[in-house]
């Protein structure tokens, strides 16, 4: 109880940053203002809460959830890769995102679109899509919100109530803060998990009797030894992951979060602390979900791992119904918090849960880029703030708030795939595979918004694709991949048990490299938008003929 | 200056393939962390770096909207 007291504390104190942050906001609030607090924010503020934008259920649950059942491997396929690849992105595409933002006043990636391409309904299309797609992963903020709560309180806060709890908090502070409130509510949250995940590390280390003798006894046991390396997967695996990091750019919280620095030099400080913050708040969350394997004495963790042997042991002579039963029970998505529950002392186990809840509820961003996207791409471009003048505009998208985050919670409450799957397969692969849209709008002067159409429309197919397939072909229940289609004596196709594989490959693979190439052809076989928009993006031609007929 | 951080770019997610440390667990760093999962903490705060380079010496030259596209009042902020 003593915990969730704590949370609850924590959670009534971002609800007040909302509130805040509104009687901060100037009467007859702007949608530059409520969408993009005036493009006003300052150094430290820019990087915390870009940071903690990212950080999600999915950083600290899933990612030691993964550890619990897939080892060290969680760290080198989700932090390492992206504390390359995120800002990178950042350096190369965030800032000239902000500085094209800044010079012709866009507010979301469509807009931008729209304009550099001279489309309108094509944009209403790549709307749909990055919409469809950020969808789950403000599921993911709801059901983490939820089990997180309902692990902290010792089950005394039901799953539904938790879930129902953190959707309301931050349906409140996003509805009345804008992105003004999250981004202060997004720093608080960053400053939070930063200070105490090193904490966390160092008292269930000490409550464990030290790490040494986990990782020997993990060694020593044959189940346990491979969590310690990286054996059980492959190689080509480990480098098709690093194509996930190219959605992190491509989301459209984290795109239009780059048009609200200050100015450009802010992005500096991001790029060069963004690894060591990813470092900072994976290993020890990695690192305690692969030590949690030797926590036997948390009973709850003693019955995971309970089930995950028996699975393991008697798989292929189960029931259906059983072996979903005992992979739901096996799954270590709370295990972080049963560890503190069990190990820290009751008040530091409620701050530090507070700390857990601080990333947990990063679905706040999407919830309100999605507004941002529908007032400005649909209300706005289809005459909405012509006809109804700009104060309605920022209604329509706090009243979008409020329905979106109502939805999210109800499908929260009936999704069966556990949170790290569900952000993986349809919203992170998506997303990278609409990276090419955004480096050749920026960079490609002969792109087109055919290309563009062609590389969306593949990504709503192959998304669609890998899910009918994996609802199709059940899981393989031996542990290894069921092949469907072979070429050349090689397998090209393969059911495996987390998901799907294309020569080996992950889905992402081919999903960005057909993506691009869809780009490069369309773009080359249409024709280009006029000379006067090519030379507003692209001072330097003037004197080249574009248009073919 | 551009084409060697841009190779020194694909030689850090090269770096990040650790063929090397694939199989093993050993040695265990400060007595208790595996190798690889050190290997990539360190590898962290080589990315880090690498971005201080790019900062200091490819910052894009055009990330500034010219002086005629921003408002009076951006100036002096």
């Amino acid at each position: 109880m003593i915990p969730a007291f704590f949370v609850f504390t924590y959670l009534a104190a971002v609800l007040y940053v909302g509130i805040f942050a509104f009687r901060r906001s100037s009467r007859g609030q702007s949608a530059e203002d409520y969408f993009l607090a005036n493009r006003s924010l300052g150094t430290a503020v820019f990087l915390f809460s870009l940071f903690g934008t990212n950080m999600t259920a999915f950083t600290i649950l899933g990612s030691s959830g993964h550890a619990f059942s897939n080892g060290i491997v969680t760290f080198g396929l989700m932090a390492s890769a992206s504390a390359l690849i995120i800002p990178l992105s950042l350096f190369l595409i965030g800032t000239r995102l902000w500085m094209l933002g800044k010079q012709f006043g866009f507010m979301t990636p469509v807009q931008f679109f729209r304009d550099r391409w001279e489309c309108g309904h094509i944009g209403t299309v790549i709307f749909a899509v990055q919409a469809a797609l950020l969808v789950p992963y403000i599921i993911i903020g709801v059901m983490g919100g939820g089990s997180t709560l309902s692990a902290i309180s010792g089950g005394w806060v039901p799953y539904w109530v938790g879930g129902a709890v953190v959707a309301l908090v931050v349906m409140g502070y996003v509805f009345f803060g804008g992105m003004r409130g999250t981004a202060w509510v997004n720093t608080l949250q960053t400053i939070l998990f930063l200070s105490f995940g090193a904490a966390a590390l160092a008292i269930i280390a000490g409550g464990m009797g030290g790490f040494r003798q986990a990782a020997q006894e993990m060694l020593g046991s044959s189940a346990t030894a491979p969590l310690l390396t990286r054996e059980r997967i492959s190689p080509w695996f480990f480098l098709s992951y690093t194509f996930i990091p190219l959605s992190t750019i491509a989301f459209p919280h984290i795109n239009i979060f780059c048009l609200t620095a200050r100015r450009v030099q802010q992005f500096k400080p991001t790029v060069i602390l963004y690894p060591i913050c990813l470092l900072a708040i994976w290993l020890p969350s990695v690192l305690l979900g692969v030590m949690a394997n030797r926590a036997t004495a948390v009973p709850s963790i003693a019955a995971k791992l309970e089930a995950r042997n028996t699975l393991a042991a008697h798989s292929s002579a189960l029931p259906p119904e059983e072996r979903t039963r005992l992979r739901q029970a096996a799954a270590g998505d709370d295990v972080i918090v049963l560890l503190l529950n069990h190990y820290a002392p009751v008040w530091l186990a409620g701050l530090l849960g507070a700390g857990i809840m601080a990333a947990v509820m990063a679905s706040d961003s999407q919830i309100l880029a999605l507004s941002t996207m529908f007032t400005e791409d649909v209300f706005a471009f289809y005459g909405g703030k012509e006809r109804f003048g700009p104060v309605a505009q920022v209604h329509t998208g706090r009243i979008f708030v409020l329905g979106l985050t109502a939805l999210a919670y109800l499908i929260a409450l009936r999704a069966p795939a556990s949170i790290f799957e569900l952000a993986v397969q349809y919203a992170f692969s998506g997303f990278s595979s609409l990276f090419p849209l955004l480096v050749a709008a920026l960079f490609w002067k002969d792109s087109t918004k055919w290309g563009a159409l062609a590389s969306t429309l593949w990504t709503v197919f192959a998304v669609v694709a890998v899910a009918v397939f994996q609802y199709a072909i059940p899981v393989p229940q031996s542990g290894s991949p069921t092949t469907v289609w072979t070429l050349f004596g090689v397998p090209a196709l393969s059911r495996t048990p987390g998901g799907t594989a294309v020569f080996g490959l992950m889905p992402v693979v081919p999903m960005v490299l057909i993506s691009s190439l869809l780009m490069v052809t369309g773009s080359l076989l249409t024709r280009k938008p006029s000379r006067q928009t090519m030379s507003r993006y692209f001072p330097g031609i003037q004197d080249r003929v574009h248009s073919r007929g | 200056m551009r084409f060697i951080l841009a190779g020194i770019v694909i030689a850090v997610y090269l770096l990040h393939q650790d063929l090397w440390f694939w199989r093993t667990a050993h040695p265990l760093v400060f007595g208790f962390l595996p190798i690889g999962l050190f290997y990539h903490a360190v590898f962290c705060i080589l990315c880090s770096v690498v971005m201080v380079l790019l900062v200091k010496f490819a910052w894009p030259v055009n990330s500034e909207p010219p002086a005629s596209a921003l408002l009076p009042e951006d100036e002096g902020r």
